[in-house]
């Protein structure tokens, strides 16, 4: 393949980019945080157009053993390559998010963006287990500064919560990861997925990753502090939350508890789904009487996610595919949403849904983008949002008829707190003076959206970009987890062959072999 | 060519809709009415070919959609017959209805607004009607249904115009839950979701059963109910109607194109293009049939009740989509698609006549404030009169008759001649209907167009009176209705006591007139011209060539039932017209007695059943309460209390972490995490 150390490079130039920041003042920070992030993005397309799709299951892999046991191995599958992207691609719009808003250690603030959009693609690319962690974990840190220092009132509170939680699930996550490197002699990931560890031990091990995965994603009941955290974090400190962190909880059970542990993932299934379907109905129903915008959206996320963990525990293609199409259609529609939040918090100031209204009169594209990407969060077709959240469920009713039935009821109630969302902000009379001053968005914000709304269509109306590259990936873990596949409960029995009589009648109705022709 | 029909009004939203302000009213207006028309145009000649049997089923293919192993989804357009009679239907209202709302739109200020989204919603009807698999068929489905949602909304300040619009998208998405299901069902099943490919292994599966939320099911019935919950939806089955009378917020050319011509059909579209996999199911067929007995017969009654002339209209439109199910439950898919067929053009020319009426009545649309307007505006009453003569199916057997004779005719003998006892019932059920149609179809007619004038008593009159000399008008509520006050109004003045407050209704412009007269074409002889191909035992097989069960048996079936069947429609039509002449034109005290001595039937109807009530403590409050509990007292009262507040109060007591948590510690807790993290790391690569 090629020799360029490309995914090294991701990873160092935008910590170089943080270094230059931090010596210099706001303004040259801001354009050395876009323009390292814009390089890091077009590396990310030059790492995508030389992706070879159906080629070797790990490409553009580094290996440089360093002390110990410990190695800088990278290299990518196509689902990392996706997530990369997804995270390289929302990079440079949240800089640009944060242009003016951000008034106060805009050095600072730069820095710790570029830190973590390093970070981001380090957790995506490690092949070292050790390696992993340490982005995994240290990935946290510019999160918890950015909401600690730049967050809104009630911040220290908020990155308390999200230090605890995450705290609590990353040192078991570690002891297992010990334990695992012992056990199986390596820390190598690609041989670590080859491994099979004892079924015994795989509980164990299975739930330690579990109590960080669970915590990542968010799952029910381990979700509080992700209302606190977006609702305190600023406009793109809430869009890289939701557009990539939330992914590293999805990313890991692709990555280790199903191909490493597949007998314990079969075992733990009703515990998956059961929480998972508690959190679609549960936080569909606070998400409706939400006054806090940023508070509904962060519990619409936590619905949506559920979703992924539903699809990945299906334990077939459609459901992976599809819980990975959620992932990356989340990774943009929640973030647009966040955006389109910012918007109009950046005008008035307040993320109080009531204290809007009217907004289709004096802000006409706001509401259009905003419409959209409402559109694509309560999974309307030729969205992303439908592709996934439709394998998805696809997935789980091949599963479980159970599941999905309980599962789709989320399309209802997703459809009723979004669209009460937009009622209440965009619609209606536009009678309070300082609403109706608010002037429509500018080309900075336009230039945010557009993109994202381009390829919320795109994975809409044409998925397969997206797909192709996963699906030999996703293969490869269905042959890993099939052994562990727990019987589904169609079972569809074949009746008698139809009286004849009822076939008389189906002949002369001449429908099916008719109809068989039009296909050409 | 059919790429062209179906991606013009695509590309015409796009341009009129993003253009919005920018390019002004009149180019999008153009943009939109003329790729419509063209659309229309070309719509035609398809239809026309495949009449004279010139044309042969195929598909064309657009571009891969969704591939994910087993699961293959295109994106392409599918051309039967079946096809074709909803693409003259679709373009030939569409088409009308923009051409109606460069009149009746044409003091709003956000023109181009509304016709983008007319044209968007007709592209995503057009991807439903040619769509050659389940994924894209719902693709179309909730299309439809957001444009449905933007135009119940399009007046967006009326509070009651977006819950109206919420309403509607809301309870679509539960049959949409349906659909859903079915939808995963059927790929389980088929492992495809190519309708044809369904349709072609469906008779090999009937008799299988399936595991289902822990029963076992006949796989067919249970594919067809969870699909026909979707159909329910989209076509405001009884249980699930309740948002097509609220959509009537919507401006009144939407309620002609898509609350009655179109979009509403959709459900009866689906259960035609699947009738394959519902001839599988007896079970299911009897379920189609009662639900569409019951709507037809629940949403009927209701109607004779309304006073909005809009709902008496959506009412009728609800029933009239009843009948067209009990049609399919009985296995006369092609009289079900010959109703929708007529019911597309005499409805449109009703909801359109009633814009024409709100139009010169300044936006009152209760008929209590109505009468006496034959003479005003004749040529709407005209139009209207040829609505009402073909949606009560007046005509004489073997000469001639207005669009309704021939396809609810056809209806009400098919449910007599499938002998069944479902059947049965729908017959008793459509001819009851078939009184109270022609009842408050008269009923409409003689409180608008027959008595005195009522008008002054109306606020909207009033106000256009007012407005006329000059007083100060509320600019808010006016909007709100969409348009400001003719200003020609200004010799209006003087004598009350003729009960027209001094208002004089005109006519009005001829972009709204010109739909009407097309329409008034479509309803007269609609019926006449095209119930050979569509009914006729020989001629219909030829003509549907497969793209539906076609029973020839039920069509000749049809012709032999007693004369009294035949005859009893036209009987009960007739009785309905002789009452409401005499309630609303002989002698107009007679209702109000009526509804005196029948206080609680009355109430009962005109509550709608009360459903919006039911539905309002069962389902919408409760999910505010238990979304508010949840909240309150799950995840603050439960998990955040033992949770992490639980943790903090462990670690130090309540008061001095107060302290602690100042934003100085922010650097200290990073500092702790990376201290951690290091130390963790470099036990982890040393061990």
């Amino acid at each position: 393949m090629m020799s360029f150390p490309i995914l090294s490079v991701m990873i160092a130039l935008p910590l170089v980019a943080a270094a230059a920041a931090l010596l210099t003042n706001a303004n040259n920070a801001r354009w050395i945080a876009l323009i390292a992030t814009l390089a890091n993005f077009a590396l990310g397309i030059v790492l995508w157009t030389n992706y070879e799709i159906g080629g070797a299951q790990w490409q553009f892999v580094e290996n440089v053993p360093m002390f110990g046991r410990f190695a800088w191995a990278l290299g990518i599958d196509g689902i990392a390559l996706m997530l990369i992207m997804l995270s390289a691609f929302l990079m440079p719009i949240c800089i640009l998010a944060s242009w003016t808003a951000i008034e106060k250690r805009v050095p600072e603030y730069m820095a710790a963006f570029l830190l973590m959009a390093s970070l981001m693609v380090g957790v995506f690319a490690a092949q070292d287990l050790f390696l992993f962690y340490i982005f995994f974990e240290a990935g946290l840190i510019p999160m918890y500064l950015i909401i600690g220092i730049w967050g809104g009132a009630n911040r220290i509170y908020a990155s308390y919560k999200f230090f605890l939680y995450t705290l609590f699930g990353s040192v078991l996550m570690l002891i297992a990861m010990m334990w695992m490197a012992q056990q199986a002699g390596t820390t190598y990931i690609p041989n670590l997925l080859n491994h099979d560890f004892p079924v015994q031990a795989q509980t164990l091990l299975w739930l330690a990753f579990f109590a960080s995965f669970a915590v990542k994603m968010p799952m029910w009941p381990v979700h509080t502090w992700l209302p606190d955290a977006h609702v305190q974090a600023p406009t793109a400190g809430s869009v890289i939350l939701a557009g990539v962190l939330l992914k590293m909880g999805g990313y890991g059970f692709l990555r280790f508890s199903l191909p490493m542990f597949p007998e314990a993932s079969g075992q733990f299934v009703p515990l998956v789904m059961g929480m998972s379907l508690v959190a679609v109905i549960y936080t569909s129903l606070v998400a409706l009487v939400q006054q806090d915008m940023k508070k509904l959206i962060a519990y619409s996320s936590v619905a949506h996610m559920a979703f992924v963990t539903i699809g990945l525990f299906a334990f077939n293609r459609q459901g992976i595919e599809g819980a990975l199409v959620v992932m990356l259609s989340h990774g943009l529609v929640s973030a647009a949403l966040f955006l389109c939040v910012g918007v109009i918090y950046d005008r008035l100031h307040t993320r109080e849904i009531s204290r809007y209204g009217g907004l289709a009169e004096n802000m006409p594209k706001y509401a259009l983008f905003f419409l959209f990407f409402t559109m694509a969060s309560i999974g309307l077709p030729g969205t992303s949002g439908f592709v996934g959240e439709f394998l998805a469920l696809v997935g789980a009713y091949e599963a479980n008829s159970l599941v999905a039935f309980i599962a789709t009821t989320g399309v209802i109630l997703g459809a009723a707190y979004m669209l009460y969302l937009y009622r209440r902000v965009v619609y209606g009379p536009l009678d309070k003076a300082d609403v109706a001053a608010m002037p429509d968005m500018n080309k900075r914000e336009w230039l945010i959206l557009a993109p994202i709304a381009a390829v919320t269509l795109w994975m809409g109306v044409y998925p397969e970009s997206f797909i192709a590259p996963m699906r030999k990936d996703v293969g490869t873990l269905l042959a890993r987890i099939e052994r562990a596949n727990p019987p589904g409960d169609a079972q569809l029995k074949k009746g008698a062959p139809q009286p004849a009589a009822a076939h008389e009648k189906a002949a002369e109705h001449a429908p099916a072999s008719a109809l068989a022709e039009g296909q050409h | 060519m059919i790429q062209l029909i179906v991606f013009l009004p695509l590309l015409a939203a796009i341009v009129a809709g993003l253009g919005n302000r920018t390019i002004g009213n009149v180019p999008a207006k153009l943009v939109t009415t003329g790729a419509l028309f063209a659309s229309c145009a070309l719509s035609w000649p398809i239809f026309i070919s495949f009449l004279t049997g010139g044309a042969h089923a195929h598909v064309v293919p657009v571009l891969d959609f969704i591939r994910s192993g087993d699961l293959s989804v295109d994106w392409s357009l599918r051309v039967d017959t079946l096809t074709s009679v909803m693409l003259v239907v679709v373009t030939t209202v569409s088409a009308l209805v923009h051409l109606y709302s460069w009149g009746y739109m044409s003091e709003d200020d956000s023109q181009p607004r509304f016709f983008a989204y007319l044209s968007l919603f007709t592209f995503a009807m057009l991807m439903l009607v040619t769509s050659d698999n389940l994924v894209q068929m719902f693709f179309g489905w909730e299309g439809v249904g957001l444009a449905s949602y933007l135009l119940i909304g399009f007046w967006y300040k009326k509070p009651s115009a977006s819950a109206a619009a919420i309403k509607a998208f809301v309870v679509n998405r539960v049959g949409d839950f349906g659909f859903s299901l079915g939808i995963f069902g059927t790929f389980l099943v088929f492992g495809t979701v190519s309708i044809p490919a369904i349709l072609a292994a469906s008779p090999d599966m009937a008799g299988s059963t399936i595991g289902f939320l822990g029963a076992r099911f006949d796989v067919m019935t249970l594919l067809c109910l969870l699909l026909f919950i979707g159909a329910m939806g989209k076509s405001a089955q009884l249980g699930l109607h309740t948002w097509l009378p609220d959509a009537m917020e919507g401006p009144t050319p939407v309620s002609a194109l898509i609350h009655a011509a179109t979009m509403v059909t959709a459900g009866v579209f689906m259960v035609c293009r699947l009738s394959p996999m519902f001839e599988t199911s007896e079970t299911a067929q009897h379920v189609v049939t009662y639900v569409g007995a019951a709507t037809a017969l629940f949403a009927a009654t209701v109607g004779t009740t309304q006073f909005d002339i809009k709902r008496v209209i959506a009412y009728s439109t609800c029933s009239q989509l009843g009948y067209m199910f009990f049609a399919a439950g009985v296995g006369a898919y092609n009289a079900a698609m010959f109703h929708l067929f007529t019911h597309a053009f005499f409805k449109a020319l009703l909801f359109l006549g009633a814009g024409s009426v709100i139009h010169a009545m300044h936006h009152e649309q209760d008929m209590r404030y109505y009468g006496g307007l034959r003479k005003h505006i004749p040529l709407t009453f005209w139009a209207m009169m040829a609505g009402t003569l073909a949606i009560t199916g007046v005509g004489v057997l073997g000469v001639f008759g207005f669009a309704g004779f021939y396809s609810k005719d056809a209806i009400i003998e098919a449910t007599f001649a499938s002998g069944s006892e479902s059947g049965g019932i729908a017959f008793a059920v459509a001819v009851f209907a078939a009184l109270l149609t022609s009842f408050y179809s008269w009923r409409l007619v003689f409180l608008t167009f027959y008595g005195k004038p009522r008008w002054e008593q109306s606020e909207h009159i009033q106000h256009a009176v007012h407005d006329a000399h000059g007083h100060d008008h509320d600019d808010h509520a006016h909007a709100a209705h969409g348009h400001d006050a003719h200003d020609e109004h200004d010799h209006a003045h003087g004598s009350v006591s003729d009960g027209t407050a001094g208002y004089h209704p005109h006519e009005s412009p001829w972009p709204m007139l010109l739909p009407l007269a097309v329409l008034t074409i479509g309803a007269i002889a609609a019926g006449y011209v095209f119930h050979t191909p569509f009914l006729d035992a020989e001629h219909g097989a030829a003509f549907w060539q497969g793209s539906l069960a076609f029973d020839a048996h039920l069509m000749h079936a049809m012709h032999e039932v007693p004369m009294w069947v035949k005859m009893s429609a036209s009987a009960v039509m007739l009785t309905g017209f002789v009452i409401a002449w005499f309630a609303y034109v002989r002698s107009p005290g007679i209702p109000a007695a009526f509804v005196s001595q029948f206080r609680i039937l009355h109430d009962f109807l005109y509550r709608k059943w009360y459903f919006d009530e039911l539905y309002d403590v069962i389902f919408v409050k409760p999910a505010f309460a238990i979304g508010r509990f949840l909240w309150k007292r799950g995840d603050e009262g439960t998990i955040d209390r033992f949770g992490p507040n639980g943790v903090a109060a462990l670690v130090v007591s309540g008061s001095r972490l107060a302290g602690r948590l100042q934003s100085g510690y922010v650097y200290s807790y990073a500092l702790v995490m990376l201290l951690g993290l290091a130390a963790a790391a470099t036990w982890a690569m040393v061990g």
